[in-house]
């Protein structure tokens, strides 16, 4: 793997020479399956990171030219292609997460995305917006064929951000924590616990609701695993 | 009873819980729409009556219906949206080509909806020549999906 990575490494290295964070592939892969784990584990779809997947494109361009180039019956060469499909599968698995949310909570990407402020960063690529858009004309015009449009008239629409179920803040997940964390404020289960406060350490691993952590998701200090 | 009939879809689709598709109720869909129909005629008829000669002793039976048939809108909302949710299933599970059985429990419009919301499906990767009676030596995930769809033939030999 190493072999036809550091190839690779050198030309990208030269290519993005003008900006500033340049990432090793080793760096990048890394990126995009703390990407992928995050996504899968989160219950809510998190911001898009096309620069990862437009950079891992290009990286699994690179390599499968520098396979076409070793000789065939390389042993090396078998290996070299398990990696390129490790590295595709984790990409398709990343996106395919992230459909199947937009699918599943697609009125409330739609509202997010349409009252986020300039300059933040965008919970969807343009590729997705479309999708998202489309998926709700599509689900609209079929309920109104199939039966909105035969009910009596002032019951024609429905409000698909009621219709459609949230995502579920609160449901549990697992973490490890990357970046110190201090005084975080815990919500009471039951009537007789109260709200307290932890200190997440570093390399610590931890079981806690979603919505306490969801801002560090987003920042990279925890990774949900 | 009013409503019946629509909690009676809901039922339909609630017996059969591991995501199976049953047949499109066309028939119960219509006797709810009719139903939802003569409540509302019934309803206008009252409230005019109602405004012209002040009648209020109508106001709970309008009120009445009227749940009736916001209950009416939200049970076929509901049956309708289920069964595109169990679609959109099959087809992440089953790709882009429906197994026929499934194809046959599907109303028009439900194979119109999937069809152009399909095309943004995420492409897998290499496309592989498959002529007829070819043999062929794959990884097994890309297989799987065409085996499944009846075009490919796993051999043992």
């Amino acid at each position: 793997m190493s072999d036809a990575l550091s190839e690779d490494g050198s030309d990208i290295n030269q290519d993005d020479s003008r900006e500033e964070d340049v990432m090793t592939p080793v760096e990048l892969i890394a990126k995009l399956e703390e990407a992928w784990l995050n996504e899968k584990f989160s219950p809510e779809l998190l911001e898009n990171k096309s620069e990862v997947v437009e950079c891992v494109m290009e990286q699994l361009t690179h390599m499968e030219a520098n396979l076409q180039r070793v000789k065939k019956g390389d042993a090396k060469a078998s290996i070299h292609r398990m990696e390129i499909d490790r590295i595709r599968f984790v990409l398709s698995s990343y996106l395919r997460s992230r459909l199947q949310k937009i699918e599943k909570f697609f009125p409330h990407v739609l509202e997010k995305e349409k009252s986020r402020r300039e300059g933040d960063t965008s919970l969807l690529s343009p590729e997705e917006f479309a999708f998202a858009k489309e998926y709700y004309t599509n689900t609209e015009s079929y309920l109104k064929a199939v039966a909105l449009k035969r009910m009596p008239p002032n019951l024609q629409t429905v409000d698909m951000l009621k219709a459609v179920p949230e995502p579920c803040l609160d449901s549990f997940v697992f973490l490890r924590v990357k970046e110190r964390q201090e005084n975080i404020l815990v919500e009471p289960e039951t009537d007789d616990q109260r709200e307290y406060v932890v200190d997440l350490d570093e390399d610590s691993q931890h079981l806690m609701r979603y919505r306490t952590i969801a801002p560090f998701v987003s920042s990279g200090a925890v990774q949900l695993i | 009873m009013f409503c019946e009939k629509s909690i009676e879809l809901i039922r339909e689709l609630h017996r059969m819980s591991d995501g199976q598709l049953p047949a499109f109720n066309e028939d119960g869909l219509r006797q709810v729409l009719q139903e939802m129909e003569a409540l509302y005629e019934q309803n206008q008829t009252d409230v005019n009556a109602a405004k012209a000669e002040g009648r209020a002793d109508l106001i709970p039976s309008i009120k009445l219906r009227h749940c009736c048939l916001l209950r009416n809108q939200r049970c076929i909302t509901a049956y309708l949206y289920d069964r595109l949710l169990r679609i959109r299933a099959l087809r992440w599970e089953y790709g882009s080509v429906l197994p026929p059985n499934v194809r046959f429990h599907m109303c028009a419009e439900e194979v119109r909806c999937l069809k152009d919301h399909g095309e943004f499906e995420i492409d897998d990767g290499t496309v592989i020549l498959l002529k007829k009676n070819s043999q062929h030596f794959l990884p097994r995930w890309k297989c799987e999906q065409l085996i499944r769809q009846g075009v490919l033939e796993h051999v043992m030999s």
